[in-house]
């Protein structure tokens, strides 16, 4: 299994997310150093808050480079959670127009509220329903809840990325994979045990 | 389908939990860390911890009691009580919570929620609204703990703070805390219809039946405590509750 770099870039919850790894028996190292992701055998990029200042802290790092690097270039297994996996797409629009990775063809959006799911940020647990066959999502059953905590969704435009929707609001890309690199909206470290049978599956993959 | 949440609430004061009622009269019931255990063995949806001294005593929030808790939580975190600052905010969020909830500070600190909402997102920002009614039956919000009134209907607090960014709005009855005698059904309708984000009803749950009606006056989750630490009656056993009342809920 290796040792798992979990990406501190200023952006929140690092302490759930190493907790969860580590209760799942991975060795984990907590950095914001772009030279110590070359030497990880996985990499997870959590986060909470605002796309732009996310993506800017990433930068100022370089750690948007070494990242892109280990994942699309060496094909380092890598797990984005929630603000980790929109920042894979294309471009953000969360408080103006920023750049992501651009690791998938997406962009991430405001969710609209409709009449029967009026209320955003959508709050609380939800099911998340495989599109595809993933070995991160191997074992999970289709109707058991992940905990989601969100007001922005991804929206694909090349439908082989996605791995899993959600349905709120007439349905939204819950889980998308390309390569080695997979993302989720839904929190993993805060799910349970569906959520650690799902850190425990990345732990074992990979890529 | 988004299930409903069923949030057990644990009030905490100096150095254990405790229940009250009208935010008035504590009583000790517990270690916080041992509920935490608890309430994470039996897989709840959400926990709150509120610490209800901490504005009135003028302290911050214990950074060092929740990175202890959050180690032993599985599950969402929200964490309120003393939250003046964004630095508060940021270091709670650094130590494992998930949701920081604010109260006085949303009415005594001039653009706190917005700024919290721009830096932290809107989906990590917990706007309290605490709510008395007179004997003319005239429902208002009040801060410090319910022991400071405003010149503000919970009504336009809602409006006021989903237009600054808060995700959710935490709606505690101050006069029905502690008393069992149900949520206060006509301010939860009002403060639900006014705003498009979650809301939270709090204060006076004392059996499943007021946890149905609650959701029939538009609340999107449940807060609830004394229910819990002095009734038989169990988070789990609500689900089913509500679920026969044809809620959707996790199983």
């Amino acid at each position: 299994m290796g040792v798992v770099a979990v990406v501190d870039y200023g952006m929140g919850n690092i302490d759930s997310v190493r907790r969860a790894l580590e209760v799942a028996g991975a060795t984990v190292v907590v950095t914001g150093d772009p030279d110590d992701l070359a030497d990880a055998d996985r990499i997870v990029l959590p986060g909470v808050g605002a796309f732009g200042v996310a993506m800017a802290n990433l930068r100022r790092s370089g750690l948007d480079v070494a990242l892109t690097e280990q994942v699309v270039g060496q094909g380092a297994p890598f797990l984005g959670i929630c603000l980790g996996m929109q920042l894979m797409a294309t471009a953000g629009s969360e408080h103006g127009a920023h750049e992501g990775l651009g690791w998938v063809e997406a962009t991430v959006d405001r969710m609209v509220p409709t009449p029967t799911d009026p209320r955003v940020p959508h709050v609380g647990w939800n099911e998340v329903h495989p599109v595809r066959d993933h070995p991160v999502l191997e074992g999970i059953d289709a109707d058991r809840d992940f905990y989601f905590v969100h007001s922005f969704a991804m929206r694909c435009t090349d439908d082989s990325d996605r791995l899993a929707t959600t349905p709120y609001g007439g349905g939204f890309t819950s889980a998308v994979a390309r390569g080695s690199a997979v993302g989720v909206q839904f929190h993993p470290e805060k799910s349970q045990g569906v959520g650690q049978a799902l850190i425990r599956a990345f732990l074992a993959w990979d890529g | 389908m988004l299930k409903t949440r069923i949030i057990p609430t644990l009030l905490y004061k100096d150095f254990g939990l405790v229940k009250g009622e009208r935010f008035d009269s504590l009583r000790a019931v517990g270690s916080a860390l041992q509920a935490v255990k608890v309430y994470s063995l039996r897989g709840v949806d959400e926990l709150a911890f509120l610490d209800v001294t901490a504005t009135l005593q003028g302290r911050e929030p214990d950074y060092a009691l929740i990175d202890e808790l959050a180690d032993d939580c599985f599950m969402p975190l929200t964490v309120g009580g003393g939250v003046r600052s964004i630095d508060h905010v940021r270091r709670l969020l650094e130590v494992g919570a998930d949701k920081v909830a604010i109260g006085t500070a949303v009415v005594e600190v001039e653009g706190l929620v917005e700024e919290a909402a721009r830096r932290f997102g809107s989906q990590c920002i917990v706007a309290v609204v605490d709510t008395r009614t007179d004997e003319s039956g005239t429902t208002g919000c009040w801060i410090r703990s319910g022991t400071a009134a405003t010149d503000l209907h919970p009504v336009t607090m809602a409006r006021r703070l989903e237009a600054a960014g808060a995700g959710e709005i935490l709606l505690q009855s101050v006069d029905r805390d502690g008393t069992m005698v149900g949520y206060d059904l006509a301010t939860v309708a009002a403060v639900a219809e006014a705003v498009a984000i979650p809301v939270i009803a709090s204060g006076g749950c004392g059996t499943y039946g007021h946890m149905v009606e609650a959701l029939e006056h538009g609340a999107s989750a449940l807060a609830a405590a004394s229910i819990f630490h002095f009734t038989q009656q169990t988070p789990m056993e609500a689900k089913h509750h509500l679920a026969a009342a044809g809620y959707p809920v996790r199983r």
